[in-house]
Parts: structure tokens; sequence; C-alpha cells
């Protein structure tokens, strides 16, 4: 990420321990930047013990739920938020503004939830471009009538007045390739029972005063793999075909990926309890790569390739034929992170089709840099 | 003096094109240490004359060979990558070599969908003795990469 703009460091340590002022609670933020709103809605599933959550924090930004507005965030001191919880991918201006104006103001900012931490389902734009992306959705999709073939300017004139809208680049990344993050919550969403085991760490740490884990610490979630905590009963792995999870009736006992179905378990961290595979559909890998992993999908080509039951290369093809999208499978939420990155955009060398330069021009924004980030 | 200016700006634009020019594929290969890398030291001993822009990188197995490993070097700079190990049945962990062989399929569709011409990842079967093989190689490699052109995938 070297051509983002600097990123904004964490507090510094002399700030993070300035005590607050007497009787002031501990503010709270939550935001939400390239998401679909899962993560606040799952901030709710904690069920009465928001009412805990109320009455140790003062809440002064949460878009979905309180009327505060960012001038309102612009107007506090730095280092005045205790806790920030951001979710979403930075996929706009706007986001990274915003990410850049909380970590700021915040002493804990975390990335809550898995498009903040790696991505996630808007980072799966990552595997076309800005240019594909547009295309698809004001010109081609078959729901679409646009005869004018209008796409959204950045400024438009209406009625006299100057309306603006969020320049959108052409790569979606994780916050902490934006700014620094101090912790992560995974999970897509996060399952409330960990949002309140890290709600009520954080309570108990700001009463006690105990010290707080290491930056960087996955919080909620657990130090093995999905595999860990599933149910399922596993036998010898041979796979001799990949099915889709619509095409078979799983067997409820035994495991998904020995019947074929593509499931990420083995290369995903545990915390969720295995949701999914308890009701039949396979482990699609929200939580992330697993402690010391560093690229979920090529650890999940590892292990598939460990258990894929031939030894001739075209049984093998025939096989992998089985993998619809390996890129959107192995990648699911984790795009952002992938070592590879994203797909080549401007030395576009498979498929072979001629197409214009996938950059966008986007002019300077006086907030965050227009620049455009390749990477 | 507007001439002078001319030729400097000639002079300027055929540097840039001689810099071009110069580019070199950049290949890492992974070499098994009981086959190919022997291979290989074979072909060096016997000087048998192979492409200087591949980089030998030892493991124990071609069955060791991490996708991870691949996709890295795509990312740190590398133009192509071979993996290379003992022929189907000769693997000196019984079948290593069979795990590097799914691997190899399976990740040049990953590279596929990352835009990656699948090409620029080649996997070999070369023995201890076969050091012309593993020059032939070589040179085939450096061939196709130098086809296909800088990758130009920034770290």
């Amino acid at each position: 990420m070297s051509d983002s703009p600097e990123k904004t460091p964490a507090r510094p340590a002399e700030a993070a321990e300035k005590p607050p002022a007497p009787q002031a609670k501990p503010k709270l933020a939550l935001y939400w930047a390239a998401s679909c709103g899962g993560c606040e809605i799952t901030v709710l599933d904690i069920n009465e013990k928001i009412l805990d959550v109320a009455a140790t924090f003062d809440i002064v930004f949460w878009p979905v739920a309180v009327d505060l507005k960012v001038k309102d965030v612009e107007a506090l001191a730095d280092g005045e938020i205790t806790l920030c919880l951001f979710n979403g991918a930075i996929r706009t201006d706007e986001n990274e503004r915003i990410a850049h104006l909380l970590r700021r103001k915040s002493k804990i900012l975390v990335a809550f939830g898995s498009c903040a931490m790696e991505g996630c389902i808007p980072a799966l734009s990552n595997s076309t471009s800005r240019r594909e992306t547009l295309d698809f959705i004001y010109h081609q999709s078959p729901s679409t009538v646009n005869p004018d073939g209008v796409e959204p300017q950045l400024e438009t004139e209406v009625n006299g007045f100057q309306l603006e809208l969020p320049a959108f680049w052409e790569t979606v990344r994780a916050l902490d390739q934006v700014v620094d993050v101090d912790y992560y919550v995974p999970g897509c969403p996060p399952q409330a029972h960990q949002i309140w085991a890290v709600l009520e760490a954080v309570i108990d740490i700001l009463k006690t005063g105990k010290p707080l884990p290491p930056p960087g610490t996955v919080l909620g979630a657990g130090n093995k793999t999905c595999c860990d905590e599933c149910q399922r009963r596993r036998d010898e792995k041979k796979l001799k075909r990949f099915v889709r999870p619509h095409e078979i009736i799983p067997d409820p006992d035994r495991c998904l990926l020995d019947q074929g179905i593509l499931c990420l378990g083995p290369a995903t961290r545990d915390g969720c309890g295995a949701k999914c595979p308890s009701v039949g559909m396979p482990c699609r890998g929200c939580y992330g790569p697993p402690p010391n992993s560093r690229d979920q999908g090529t650890k999940m080509i590892s292990a598939l390739a460990s258990v894929i039951d031939s030894q001739d290369p075209e049984e093998i093809e025939k096989i992998l034929d089985g993998i619809v999208d390996p890129v959107g499978s192995f990648y699911r939420f984790s795009l952002s992170k992938a070592t590879l990155g994203r797909r080549l955009v401007e030395h576009r060398e498979y498929p072979e089709e001629p197409r214009a330069s996938a950059r966008a021009e986007l002019p300077a924004r006086e907030s965050g840099s227009g620049k455009e980030v390749a990477r | 003096m507007i001439e002078a200016v001319a030729d400097r700006t000639d002079a300027g634009e055929s540097t840039g094109a001689e810099a071009a020019e110069e580019w070199q594929p950049r290949i890492v290969a992974f070499l098994c240490n009981w086959c190919s890398y022997t291979g290989a030291d074979l072909a060096g001993v016997s000087r048998i004359k192979w492409s200087p822009h591949v980089r030998v990188m030892r493991v124990m197995c071609s069955g060791r060979m991490d996708p991870t490993f691949v996709v890295k070097a795509f990312q740190m700079g590398a133009d192509g990558v071979i993996v290379s190990g003992c022929h189907p049945g000769d693997c000196h962990y019984s079948e290593g070599n069979y795990k590097a062989l799914r691997r190899v399929h399976l990740l040049r569709r990953l590279l596929a969908g990352f835009g990656i011409h699948p090409d620029r990842l080649r996997l070999t079967w070369v023995s201890a003795s076969e050091g012309d093989i593993w020059a032939k190689v070589t040179r085939e490699v450096t061939e196709t990469v130098r086809k296909l052109g800088p990758l130009r995938l920034e770290a």
C-alpha cells in the first residue's frame, strides 16, 4: 500500500493513558464503511446486554442507530473516543476519510467483522475491475434500464444545488491497509456471543485497569480451525469429485468435505461454533485464516490438493472442473489480504480480451486523496 | 538550440527503449532435493549451458512446495515459476510429487483468476541424471516467459 496516503498512526501512548474527565463515561463509536449492515445488526443480537453497553458507554457515533453526524465526531478531541468498532471495507474516498478521522479520535480502533479485517464480500470486486463493475451495474445487468447510460458522477447539479458522491476506487482494501488498527474481530458477521465476550472484556479492563491485550490481537475467536469445532465425523479424505451444496443432500453426520462439498473449514479460524457445517452448509471461511497463516486461499489449495484422489493429470483437471470459481471460493472473505492482492488491471493478460484502460480518471478532491490506488 | 533540445529528447527516448529491451525474465525454481536439484547440479558439473534467468530454491520434496511460496514469488517480482520433482513413481517420499502435481493444477486455475497467465507456472519432472533435460526446461520456460513479457505485479 505504498501509494496510499500516509497511515494515521495509532494514538501515542501518553494520550492513551490520560484518565477521562471525572464522571464522564467512556465513549463508544460504531461505523460502517463498505458493508452490508449485518455487523451493525449483530451488535443488537447481544440482546438485553446492549443495556449494559449503553450503561457503560456514551455512544458518540453510530450512523445506523443514533442521529449524530460526522461533524459531531470532528468536534471531539483527538483520542477522546475510547473504543471504536469499525466495520466495512474501504471502497470509496469517504470510507477512507472517516477511517482516518475515527483513527485520530479513537484510543482503541477495532476492525470489526470480516470486511474491515480482510475485505470480505465487497473485496470480491478485486477479482474484476472498477470499469467492469460499473459496466455491469449500470449497463449490462438484466434488470437495469438505463437508456441514457447514466453513471454516478462525483458532482452533479440538481435544481441549482451541487450534489456530491464519494469517489469509487479500483481496489477494495481492509481497514488496516489504510490506518493502524489495534484489534481485530473476525466473522461475517461476528457471532453475538463473541461480540459480548469482547465488550465484556473491554468493560472489565476499563473498570479494573487491567492491561490491554497486545496490539494486533484477534479478539472473539479461537486459535485453531473451524474443523476443530465441527461435530461431523471425519474419515480419510479421498475426493473423486466436487459437488455444489444444492446438488446433493449431504449425509447429516459425515464431514462435508469428505462428501465432496468444498468446505473451507481446514483453512478457517475457529470461534463461530462451526454453525454452517452443523446445518449442512459448508464453511465459506468468514473467520479468516487460522493463526500463523497469511493466505487463506493458498492454504486451502494446499489442503485440497492433498486429498484429491488421482494421480492422472487429465482426471485431476476433470475433478477440478467441479470448483467453479477458484478465486471467489478460496478468497470469498479475504481477497483484500490475498498475497496476490487483486486481479491485474493494467497489465491484463488473461483472459485475453481487448478493453480500454480500467483505471478511472478521478479528479483530486480536497478531503481524501483522489489518487487512484492500484493495489 | 532547438535542435539540441530535440537531440536530447531523442536520446532520452532511445535510452528508455533500451531500458525496456534490457528486461530479462526472472524465474524462480523450486527443486526437490533428491532428483531435480541434483539434476540441476549435474547440468552445472557437466557444463551444460542453462538459462541464467532461473533462480533455484531447494526444497526437500516438490510436495513441500506450499502454494503460498508460488504466489509469494510472483508477488515479489518473479515473472515465472518452475516446480520440479522426481518422476511419478520415483518420489523419495513415495507420493510428494503427486501432491505437487495436484497443487500446480489447482494453482494454475487460481493464477488465471488473478490475471496471471497459467503458463507462467510450470511443473516438470527431472531426475538426478537428467541435467540435459533440466537445461532444456529452463530454456523453454525462459522463452515462454519472455514471450508473455514482464508480469509487473507491484509488491
